[in-house]
């Protein structure tokens, strides 16, 4: 017993000192190779001027301010579609999911086409397509539809009523012959993406809300229809919240995957986290720095959302229990 | 008359069994009357076949422009390879397709899949790279299109595999350094987009590998692709691994059998048996996942349609109609997989796969 255990020690030294000189000869050559390019390295860029506008942004930016303000601005572009789309994902994802356990079955079949098709379809070709559809197919915004009143669709975006700045309770946007004037305006990139990931989302959020409720054993479903509650209360009462326990840990981690999804914004040139850190890249040639941010900032969303997700997990096993 | 009460009974449960599924039926029956002639109409009957943008203009959207696909197929499927010598990427492609759907539907008992294997990947290099059997070379740079994606598919998960089960053993070994190192490794790529990796791949490796060492960037993003697949196939065998009874591992050492002949007789087959329908999961990931490194200037599939349309001032308003022929491509390979997996599911039995 003290032989195998004074071996593993040794492995584990072994192991340790292998890898220690594998990162001791990456940093050397790695310092080599940047000496010789004349790269410089460290995060003193951060503090500099960006020298870049982004497109569009949540907070206040232009290019005289630092770059870590331009990230701040690319993470907050990043949850400003992450948080739409999860919540229409969610809420359509369900439906859907619901929809293929119907007992309808047009219903049945059109949700499962839904699924089958969305699901096999890469995100980016789905996010270029529909990036495609806005900017080229859609009418000038001079002629842009009218979907409700107030509510106009073009190649310039989205033009919704929102709260008026300047005393007025509210803000209509107008159709003109120069295009539209007021209101608030969805850019063409933001609604590509948000309905991209929003409609990718929903396909794998339907296989696990089916998943998760065909896991509740059948005799659940029989038991409570002989004890003469509606389909309605079956649902409600019965399988949900036996459901919720196996579908809230998977449901969490397609949420995570359309946070991580956001990043593909970089190809159709929505200026989020990755696609600034991407710009700052190309301009200050700090790559490893660049990089370690995105992955950082992603890391921490990461935990962030396995820690909300076992609390939820918590809350609703107390659900489940008290109802 | 027996014929048509079964009709009605049929009718009643699968579209009217009540008032919510029959008001549905209606809905999506209106639906279909409503929305169906609109797209036969743009898809079929208005659309042009031939490759005339002239007529593609003409009809202004109002039908579908397959003429864009007659036109730029050759573009689209093999990237910026010499056209002349485009039997090269398509003989390449048909020799991978044939073998992968050999191994998929055991056509071959396993010695002579193996051996399939090992012919038809160097055959697949030599094909597309050339400098050898009087080819003219053709440099990486160069490969485009479909025969690209399948590479990166391919190889990423043949080379993610053995990683992945080292990784996961790793996982469960006694060693906490190797443990802690290979779940670093695991929660480390699983928290980052691939788009990170990718760019890691493409902007980094340069710089931490030796000078005179340079690799290219197919290579590197090769690389990036299979670090990134190996960690997410590892916790499938992970699970895989758990789900085998420890009353297995007790009889093979019952049996004599060292720790790594009973991994590697006893335990692994089950384990691996056991995921085979979600590591098919992965292999539909990593296909997709493809689609991606056109953001660092790889032309796959993806990226070779927008090269071949994006420059062209004639063609470039039909992307849409480009999207949906290699959507098409995508959803078949993506669908097989996804098919082929709920074959096994099946076959291997419920109790196997509900971990």
């Amino acid at each position: 017993m003290q032989g195998r255990r004074q071996r593993e020690l040794g492995i584990q030294a072994l192991l340790a000192a292998a890898l220690l000189a594998v990162l001791w000869w990456l940093l050397d050559v790695t310092a080599a190779n940047m000496a010789e390019r004349g790269i410089r390295s460290g995060f003193d860029f951060l503090t500099e001027p960006a020298g870049f506008a982004i497109g569009e942004s949540l907070l206040p930016f232009d290019s005289a301010d630092s770059t870590l303000l331009a990230l701040a601005a690319g993470l907050a572009n990043t949850l400003r579609v992450a948080l739409p789309a999860i919540l229409i994902s969610t809420l359509l994802g369900t439906l859907i999911g619901l929809g293929r356990l119907s007992t309808n079955l047009l219903l049945r079949g059109l949700c499962t086409a839904y699924v089958e098709t969305l699901r096999n379809v890469p995100l980016l070709l789905q996010l270029l397509a529909w990036y495609f559809v806005v900017t080229d197919l859609l009418p000038l915004a001079s002629e842009a539809l009218q979907l409700t009143p107030h509510v106009f669709l073009s190649k310039s975006g989205l033009s919704l009523p929102w709260f008026g700045g300047d005393g007025s309770l509210i803000d209509l946007p107008l159709r003109g012959d120069m295009g539209i004037v007021g209101g608030a305006a969805l850019t063409p990139e933001f609604l590509a993406l948000l309905l991209g990931l929003s409609l990718y989302t929903a396909a794998y959020v339907a296989e696990t809300v089916r998943a998760g409720i065909q896991s509740v054993p059948r005799g659940q479903s029989d038991a409570a229809l002989a004890l003469g509650l509606t389909r309605a209360q079956l649902f409600r009462l019965v399988l949900l919240p036996q459901a919720l326990r196996s579908i809230i840990p998977p449901l969490t981690n397609q949420h995570l995957s359309l946070t991580k999804n956001a990043s593909l914004a970089v190809a159709i040139g929505y200026p989020d986290l990755v696609s600034v850190a991407n710009t700052t890249l190309n301009q200050t040639g700090r790559a490893a720095e660049c990089i370690a941010l995105i992955m950082a900032v992603y890391l921490i969303l990461s935990l962030l959302t396995a820690w909300l997700s076992a609390w939820l997990e918590r809350r609703s096993g107390r659900w489940a229990e008290r109802s | 008359m027996n014929q048509i009460a079964a009709t009605q009974a049929w009718l009643r449960r699968n579209l009217f069994s009540d008032a919510f599924s029959g008001l549905t039926t209606l809905l999506l029956l209106g639906g279909a009357v409503y929305w169906l002639p609109g797209l036969i109409d743009w898809m079929l009957l208005q659309a042009v076949f031939e490759p005339d943008a002239a007529a593609c203009q003409t009809v202004n959207h109002a039908g579908a422009c397959w003429g864009v696909v007659a036109e730029k197929y050759r573009f689209i499927l093999f990237g910026r390879y010499p056209h002349a010598e485009q039997w090269r990427p398509l003989l390449a492609t048909a020799l991978l397709l044939a073998v992968i759907f050999a191994s998929g539907m055991r056509l071959l008992n396993r010695k002579f899949l193996l051996t399939a294997w090992a012919l038809a990947l160097p055959a697949f290099f030599i094909l597309m790279g050339g400098g050898s059997f009087g080819l003219t070379p053709v440099g990486s740079d160069q490969w485009g299109g479909l025969p690209l994606t399948l590479l990166l598919a391919t190889m990423g998960m043949l080379l993610a595999f053995p990683l992945a089960i080292m990784v996961a053993l790793g996982r469960q070994s006694g060693l906490p350094l190797l443990r802690g190192l290979c779940t670093l490794y695991v929660e480390l790529v699983r928290g980052v987009p691939l788009i990170s990796v990718l760019f890691l791949a493409s902007f980094l490796f340069p710089i931490i590998l030796p000078q005179g060492f340079s690799i290219d960037v197919l290579l590197r993003v090769q690389a990036g692709i299979v670090l990134f697949a190996a960690a997410y196939l590892s916790e499938t065998i992970r699970g895989g691994l758990q789900a085998v009874p420890g009353g297995q591992h007790d009889a093979a050492a019952a049996l004599g059998l060292g720790r790594w002949q009973a991994m590697r007789w006893i335990i692994l087959p089950q384990a691996l048996r056991a995921v085979v329908p979600s590591m098919m999961n992965s292999a539909v990931s990593v296909f997709k996942d493809t689609s991606l490194v056109t953001v660092v200037s790889l032309y796959e599939l993806t990226g070779s349609l927008s090269l071949a349309l994006a420059g062209d001032a004639e063609w470039r308003s039909f992307h849409l109609e480009g999207y949906l022929f290699i959507g098409g491509i995508y959803w078949i390979g993506c669908y097989s997989m996804s098919r082929f997996s709920r074959g096994m599911e099946s076959k291997v039995g419920a109790g196997a796969t509900a971990m």
